[in-house]
């Protein structure tokens, strides 16, 4: 396996969250009834004429200066020509010669904490097509195939990659990030399993050290990172199985399948479509001048990168923390605002990681869904400091808070879970357990003082976890003097 | 009117101006207009064959509320009550836009072209929709997949084309104006056969939404009538800043009919050599020869040129057209509307036979030359050398408008041919062109004008212009028009005509 390198490139397709599709209109909001939003020029008919959406412009210039990459000042559209039936004009368009930015990088961290970096070849706009349904006929009747045109002419952004990815677990890093840096700009919530976000991996081997590349395949139907990775792993294994056996690899396009865990062939390079680009006659060439990549560019939010290194320098939490707080625009406006209220980072930020992010994965709800606002949570902090409940029942009272959507102190009000630190009312209760224990309490005198630990859970087990923990030890080593 | 043993009034005979004037005095009402067109059709339509749609009632409604306006005393715009006809490429919400194909015989347009849309604001009576060479491709309407269209000077003869059915019918009296579609010549040259006026406008002057696409870089719509001020005021109808046509020009426009001053004294006019080569026919030349005479007359200077790529035209316009339209043409696939050939077993024999039996010959051979010369390998050769080339053509013309207002050519290098005498040979057909194509790949206003008979047929003298100088190719033909007359001459079965 060391005798081999694997060379990796990777396709993205961004759907962009603009109101209205690229050329028309139209509405771009998923999961509308079929072919509700649609309109003559997204349909084709003819006589129609698209006229570019300056918002897209606008959100493809902000994920290339999150990339690092140059803005040309002067791009245009192009039409690729082929035949399906998803593809209303039988062409798309796209950019193909001068596409809107090119020559970014994007830095990424795989697991095990080495930094890499990958080049980004360009960025382009283009129309997404429909979709396909297939339907199985009546009984003795061929099936058939609907096509649904309402996410015909949403407007995506294709990200390129340069061939700088080296194993199918960089591949699903630099994804992470990509995906992470593009939620940062705010265009696109990057959800795979809605397809607003999209990969085709190229990839070939080499042996370790040769400069020339291999011959590669393209693998399409990758609908997770997961898939991305795992689809990449078995290819690598794939093509070095070849070598190692003496055969040619084929350059062509294989489909990953999911189920049997392979890549299968669809075609080969023979077969491959000729698209006849040509300049979209039918739009101006695109324009883009310095002022207006300069007013984005003052618009951009913080980037995951940025961000990260301020947490560690402003913050002092370890790089794990870091990392999970900021994989998401949404995690980290929780913490960032529950910090400035609450001005202890680490206890923000264990909280944050700890109980809530479980109860949201158990509930499956989203943090800009989350009922416990940062206000509410660092209330909760606050009595927690103030001695009011204990850490212990506190997780109680957030899990209380998250789905009644109460506030802590009505929680704790309304359940009694008020901390007892009132000497007088806990030494009824140390006694009572000083008596019903005799072993334990003879145990602990021998010198025993992990006995000690056992009165104490005791005590907090009578009074329903509410007697404060580090008075309970104080009573007890007195009565036990 | 009819009484007193006076010769009747041709109203369908009659140009919009002067109609116009008979509707505000209320000499003639807007149903009435209307009925003597219908009449007109009723009476020579059989032969002509202009039309591939016809809307009556439709007309006789828009009709009879522009009278009501008239009898409310509303003031109305210019083209009020004017019966028109519109070529079959261009949308008409709820009628049929065929584009004379088989492939489209069926659709109906939901919506309205934005040209369609400014005739209903002016409250123009619609007719229908005329008759054209399949998707636009072709001199003679002879490539329609329903009929050919007969000239009305000579029922043996073509009208051109493409847009021959709109030049026909204004020729011919089945309507007053008609909007036409020029991508090489589709405007100018049936109206030189037909004895029309007929502009094709600066590239972006007038938005293309609605107009189906042929080559997206060189199709233009502009006005069919039957005198330069009629085309001033169509013009002045159509023309404007579209936000639906991404390469309509955002220009302030002028007011056309401005410009329709009889007097081109010191007026500089080009007559580009290479546009009467030594085999040009001679009645042709003579017919220019005699149009340059008058406009010296009347004082404008006229001095030869040279357009050095002339010769590069047809071929590079026979690349980059097909090339467009077979990218253009490629949503005809029988998925979502219009023709879709039974029996299919998969998606891709249907794209096929829907394709192969829904298009005509004609169209066929240009989507495969178009998509030859995109094809991968052949590109850099063919289209990609297309448009440089296209580029010298027009500087060709950028330079010789250092020097002259306007260029003078005829039209088409012949009168109308008879019908089939060109079918077999699909390169004698493009030649037809031959004088008009350059202005589409150079982007420029181009205009026919009637300029006399040959051998009793119509022969039209063309004038192309600076971009945008449409007012100057409009004056030019306003003075040429009142010192000859020429445009009023009338196919043989309609004697009279305006003023006579």
């Amino acid at each position: 396996m060391n005798k081999y390198e694997a060379v990796i490139g990777l396709e993205v397709h961004v759907e962009l969250d603009t109101d209205a599709k690229i050329f028309c209109p139209s509405s771009t909001v998923f999961g509308a009834r079929h072919n509700a939003q649609v309109c003559p020029v997204c349909l084709g008919l003819p006589g129609t004429l698209p006229v570019l959406n300056r918002k897209v412009v606008e959100y493809g210039i902000r994920v290339a200066l999150a990339l690092d990459c140059s803005l040309a000042r002067f791009s245009k559209f192009d039409r690729k020509n082929y035949f399906y039936p998803d593809l209303p004009k039988n062409y798309q368009i796209s950019q193909f010669d001068l596409p809107l930015a090119y020559e970014g990088r994007l830095d990424y961290e795989t697991d095990d904490g080495a930094r890499h970096r990958c080049g980004v070849v360009r960025v382009h706009m283009e129309e997404d097509a429909g979709k396909l349904i297939h339907r199985a006929g009546a009984a003795n009747a061929p099936p058939y195939s609907l096509v649904d045109y309402n996410r015909t002419g949403v407007p995506l952004l294709e990200i390129v990659s340069a061939p700088d990815i080296r194993s199918a677990e960089e591949a699903r890093a630099y994804l992470n990030e990509l995906k992470t840096v593009i939620q940062y700009t705010g265009v696109s919530d990057c959800k795979m399993e809605e397809g607003s976000l999209r990969c085709d991996a190229n990839v070939s081997v080499r042996p370790r050290g040769e400069e020339i590349l291999g011959t590669k395949a393209e693998i399409k139907n990758l609908n997770s990172f997961r898939a991305v990775q795992r689809a990449l792993e078995y290819e690598i294994d794939r093509q070095i199985g070849r070598l190692e056996a003496g055969q040619r690899i084929v350059q062509e396009t294989r489909s990953w399948d999911e189920e049997k865990a392979v890549t299968v062939s669809m075609r080969s390079k023979e077969e491959a479509h000729d698209y006849r680009y040509f300049p979209e006659p039918d739009l101006v060439p695109l324009v883009i001048s310095p002022s207006w990549v300069e007013d984005v560019r003052r618009a951009l939010p913080e980037l995951p990168q940025t961000k990260r290194e301020r947490y560690l320098k402003e913050f002092r939490l370890p790089p794990h923390d870091i990392r999970v707080l900021t994989a998401s625009p949404g995690l980290a406006r929780y913490f960032e605002e529950g910090v400035r209220l609450f001005p202890e980072p680490k206890a923000v930020a264990n909280w944050v990681l700890g109980d809530l992010s479980r109860l949201l994965n158990a509930a499956q709800v989203k943090i800009e869904d989350c009922r416990v606002r940062p206000a509410d949570l660092c209330d909760l902090l606050r009595l927690i400091g103030d001695g009011t409940v204990s850490g212990k029942i506190a997780k109680a009272v957030l899990e209380e808070m998250f789905t009644s959507g109460k506030e802590a102190r009505t929680v704790i009000a309304e359940k009694g879970l008020v901390q007892i630190t009132d000497a007088g009312a806990l030494k009824e209760v140390v006694d009572e357990v000083i008596a019903g224990h005799p072993d334990t309490v003879q145990d602990y005198r021998n010198g025993k003082t992990r006995a000690l630990g056992f009165l104490v859970g005791q005590v907090m087990k009578s009074t329903g976890g509410r007697a404060n923990p580090s008075l309970v030890n104080d009573l007890l080593k007195e009565r036990l003097g | 009117m009819e009484g007193g043993g006076f010769k009747p009034v041709r109203f369908y005979d009659l140009t919009a101006h002067r109609l116009r004037e008979l509707l505000l005095r209320r000499e003639i009402s807007a149903v009435e207009l209307c009925r003597s067109v219908l009449n007109r059709i009723d009476e020579v339509e059989g032969r002509v064959k202009a039309y591939i749609t016809l809307d009556r009632e439709g007309a006789l409604r828009q009709a009879a509320a522009v009278d009501r306006q008239l009898q409310n005393g509303r003031e109305l715009p210019p083209l009020a009550g004017i019966p028109f006809a519109i070529k079959d490429n261009m949308c008409l919400r709820g009628l049929p836009a065929t584009c004379s194909s088989r492939i489209l015989r069926n659709w109906v347009p939901p919506y309205d072209a934005t040209v369609v849309e400014k005739l209903k604001d002016q409250q123009a009576v619609i007719l229908g929709k005329t008759n054209l060479d399949e998707f636009a491709m072709g001199s003679s309407t002879e490539h329609s997949a329903f009929f050919t269209t007969r000239n009305p000077w000579d029922p043996k003869r073509v009208p051109g084309g493409s847009s021959g059915g709109s030049a026909a019918a204004v020729a011919a009296g089945t309507a007053v104006c008609a909007l036409g579609s020029d991508t090489g010549g589709s405007i100018r040259q049936p109206a030189s056969f037909c004895g029309v006026v007929g502009m094709k406008p600066t590239y972006g002057l007038v938005s293309r939404y609605g107009l189906v696409a042929f080559a997206s870089s060189l199709d233009q719509v502009g006005p069919l009538t039957r005198d330069v001020t009629d085309c001033a005021l169509v013009l002045n109808a159509i023309c404007g800043h579209d936000h639906r046509d991404s390469t309509s020009v955002p220009k302030e426009v002028p007011d056309f009919t401005s410009f329709l001053v009889d007097d081109v004294k010191g007026m500089r006019i080009g007559l580009p050599r290479e546009y009467f080569p030594p085999g040009l026919d001679d009645g042709v030349r003579r017919v220019v020869m005699e149009a340059v005479s008058v406009l010296e007359t009347l004082g404008a200077h006229v001095e030869e040129t040279s357009l050095p790529h002339t010769g590069y035209a047809l071929p590079v316009y026979y690349l980059i057209a097909p090339a467009e339209a077979s990218s253009n043409l490629a949503r005809y696939d029988g998925v979502r509307y219009g023709y879709r050939a039974p029996g299919s077993e998969d998606v891709l024999e249907m794209f096929r036979a829907s394709r192969s039996r829904g298009f005509g010959a004609e169209v066929k051979r240009r989507i495969m030359l178009g998509t030859y010369a995109l094809s991968a390998g052949y590109y850099d050769a063919y289209y990609l050398k297309a448009l440089k080339v296209r580029t010298l053509i027009r500087r060709d013309f950028d330079e010789a408008f250092e020097k002259f207002d306007a260029l003078l050519s005829p039209t088409a290098p012949e009168t109308a041919f008879a019908i089939g005498a060109k079918t077999e040979d699909p390169i004698r057909m493009y030649l037809s062109d031959i004088f008009t194509l350059a202005a589409n790949l150079a982007g420029l206003p181009g205009v026919s004008v009637p300029a006399g008979l040959v051998a009793g047929l119509p022969i039209g003298v063309q004038f192309i212009g600076k971009p945008f100088a449409e007012g100057t190719l409009l004056r030019m033909g306003f003075a040429f028009e009142q010192s000859t007359g020429h445009h009023r001459h009338r196919p043989p079965d309609t004697p009279g005509g305006d003023g006579s």
